[in-house]
């Protein structure tokens, strides 16, 4: 598709809730007064700077920002190219970069009276982060996950429930993470006057993909002012692993209007998308209409939604965040993918050069970087979101090593 | 906007008769095409005033396990788009004046194409469209295209939808107005009839169309129930349901499914014309 660049990348979306033709506010009439209601409360929050202020303060001494912009000096010497760096997002509390929303999310449900919090997770770090900020505050929550999802992250499943979070498998469809987040919207219709919905990817209807964002950004500001101190300059390539997309959103988007940014978002192309068993929506869906929003979908020809197939329960989605979709429309951002055994082995090589284990949803990321950093100049800076650390991973990268343990 | 429809001679005909209609909601292709066609085709005899269809969809957001899996059994068997509006077709060879409503999600409708699927769903004979995640504020994408090519919209209140909103959710609203009496997914709770009485009276006080009243209905002491105080009475779940426990232990249809469907409507349509109501109100 293609449409006439935009003076600025970073003013949608519009007063519809749209970002192009993607974005919108489809859900039923039960939801549509909910959803005005949020829009409010949150443009009276951005607009009280005691909510900025609170949130700064929770962000430093509990999330543990700013994450460390950190050089990888022995992965970079392996591809002998660009000078790589990871933003890190695994060292947050939780383990993730889920919890900058999750925190923003939860100081507003506050601010709005709300008591009972209910989400829905994939991989399961949006729900632990959920289930954590909750603990925290002293709010009921209740976390919805595919019950395929449940078995195979079943750590994290552990962790909700010892921060006292209700924990509902969720057996309709295909029981990963789009049909949890049919059963949130359930929930949330049947129980509208007390209860949040705590969306934890870009995605969803307006206001959630901006909201989720705008939380996210603090990844894209710190790694501006971080680099900055660092070398001087911009950094000249971002890449990030998408599912919904929040993580790359959040390093994205203040970095949307410095257009000697290349920018690279790596969806999970599972078994490889010629086939057909795969999460990436991009390379391999087209527009439509779900969970609120148009954006890029895999579906068959009938408008029926497809399963998406990842090694990654996080990136195992099948949409991407509508502002993602336009990225992609106006062609601001690139969108790669990258298969199960390509993560599999950007895993492996991250744990034995940099010691760190990352999250197989940013293995997807590295992937890409092992593949574009040697081609570019040693004094091309390019930025890698890691934004999950592995531990919930390592039985199923046992399983897929064959390794029993 | 065209003339009147068959929903609007339906409603003013049984308005005249003092009584309220009886809309009565299964999914397109459950269990099989075959077996809906018989079930579809044998709703105006057992006192259905105004047919729904629902058109399958793989993530219906606003329903409950009922018509999900109703939803799942007929895209099993390969239902689509095209074979709903078939089945519009094959009934309206034989009636060509009970009105019928297609009920669904937006997704199918958009990859179908939005001109195209009011073009050939108004030629099938469909009467209006009511297409739950399309709010007033999307009405651009297929309620005002669907309204200027003849067809009602049919919009879904709830009890969210205070007095402040219901102008909005009105305008662009024909045919009837389709409440919701409970907060939740469709086949859960049960509406209390005080409530529901209430809040049609309410909704009466910002529109002139007839206003039906669904979610939650199961017996014919509800649906008579609910026939007092509102214009018509929605029936979904409970029908879904009759065909699900009338299908064989691999799932397949028998003789029995459509006549136990068939059954249940007779018994809810004695209870929806037990109720007389005022003709001038």
């Amino acid at each position: 598709m293609n449409v006439n660049p935009p003076n600025s990348y970073r003013v949608g979306p519009d007063e519809h809730g749209r970002y192009g033709i993607h974005g919108g506010r489809f859900v039923a009439e039960t939801l549509m007064p909910l959803i005005l209601e949020l829009e409010q409360a949150y443009k009276d929050a951005q607009a009280d700077p005691s909510f900025q202020a609170e949130m700064d303060t929770f962000l430093e001494h509990y999330v543990g920002r700013p994450s460390p912009l950190y050089y990888a000096e022995r992965l970079t010497e392996h591809l002998s190219g660009a000078k790589v760096y990871f933003k890190r997002d695994e060292l947050n509390h939780t383990g993730a970069h889920k919890i900058n929303n999750v925190m923003g999310q939860i100081l507003l449900a506050r601010r709005m009276g709300k008591t009972r919090i209910i989400a829905e997770t994939g991989a399961g770090q949006h729900g632990v982060a959920t289930a954590t900020v909750c603990a925290r505050f002293g709010l009921k929550c209740i976390v919805y996950m595919g019950d395929v999802d449940v078995e195979r992250q079943k750590p994290n499943v552990f962790r909700m429930k010892l921060l006292g979070a209700e924990v509902i498998p969720v057996s309709s469809g295909s029981r990963t993470l789009k049909d949890a987040l049919n059963e949130a919207l359930r929930d949330w219709v049947a129980n509208v006057e007390d209860t949040f919905y705590c969306i934890g990817t870009v995605a969803g209807p307006h206001p959630y993909p901006e909201m989720v964002r705008d939380f996210q950004s603090i990844i894209g500001k710190e790694t501006k002012r971080q680099m900055h101190s660092r070398e001087g300059r911009l950094p000249d390539s971002l890449v990030a692993a998408i599912g919904g997309g929040s993580n790359a959103m959040g390093l994205f988007h203040p970095f949307l209007d410095d257009k000697e940014v290349e920018i690279y978002g790596v969806e999970a192309a599972g078994r490889g998308i010629d086939t057909g068993l795969h999460a990436a929506s991009i390379s391999g869906g087209r527009p439509g209409i779900l969970h609120g929003n148009r954006t890029y979908l895999l579906m068959n020809d009938d408008g029926q939604i497809t399963e998406a197939h990842s090694i990654s329960a996080g990136l195992d989605y099948p949409g991407i965040g509508p502002e993602h979709a336009w990225l992609n429309d106006v062609g601001r951002v690139n969108y790669l993918s990258a298969t199960d055994q390509e993560a599999l082995d950007a895993f492996q090589l991250c744990c034995e050069l940099e010691g760190i284990i990352p999250a197989l949803e940013p293995s997807h990321a590295l992937a890409k970087v092992v593949e574009l950093a040697p081609d570019r100049p040693k004094d091309h800076l390019m930025v890698m979101n890691m934004c999950g650390r592995g531990d919930k991973d390592i039985f199923a990268v046992a399983e897929h090593l064959g390794v029993e343990l | 906007m065209s003339g009147a429809t068959r929903i609007d001679h339906r409603f003013a005909a049984l308005r005249a008769d003092g009584r309220a209609a009886l809309v009565t909601f299964v999914t397109a292709g459950d269990p099989d095409y075959a077996t809906s066609l018989e079930i579809i085709k044998g709703l105006p005899a057992a006192g259905a005033d105004v047919i729904e269809i629902g058109m399958p969809f793989t993530d219906p957001m606003a329903d409950g396990p009922a018509i999900q899996a109703s939803s799942l059994r007929a895209l099993g068997k390969g239902h689509d788009t095209n074979k709903t509006l078939q089945l519009v077709r094959e009934f309206r060879a034989e009636d060509n004046d009970t009105p019928i409503v297609l009920m669904g999600y937006y997704n199918p409708i958009y990859i179908y194409g939005v001109e195209r699927f009011l073009s050939d769903a108004k030629a099938a004979g469909v009467d209006g469209l009511i297409v739950v995640d399309l709010p007033p504020e999307e009405d651009d994408e297929l309620c005002v295209p669907a309204l200027n090519s003849g067809l009602n919209f049919i919009r879904l209140a709830t009890p969210t939808t205070d007095d402040h909103r219901l102008p909005r959710v009105l305008t662009n609203t024909s045919g009837f107005v389709y409440y919701v009496s409970v907060l939740g997914i469709t086949g859960t709770k049960s509406p209390d009839i005080s409530t529901v009485t209430e809040a049609v009276a309410r909704i009466k006080r910002h529109t002139d169309l007839p206003v039906a009243v669904g979610f939650g209905v199961k017996t014919a002491d509800q649906a008579a129930g609910i026939a007092s105080g509102a214009d018509g009475v929605v029936v979904g779940s409970a029908l879904v349901n009759a065909v699900r426990d009338n299908l064989d232990d691999a799932g397949v249809a028998g003789p029995a499914t459509s006549a136990a469907v068939l059954a249940l409507v007779r018994q809810l349509a004695g209870g929806v014309k037990s109720v007389t109501r005022s003709a001038a109100e």
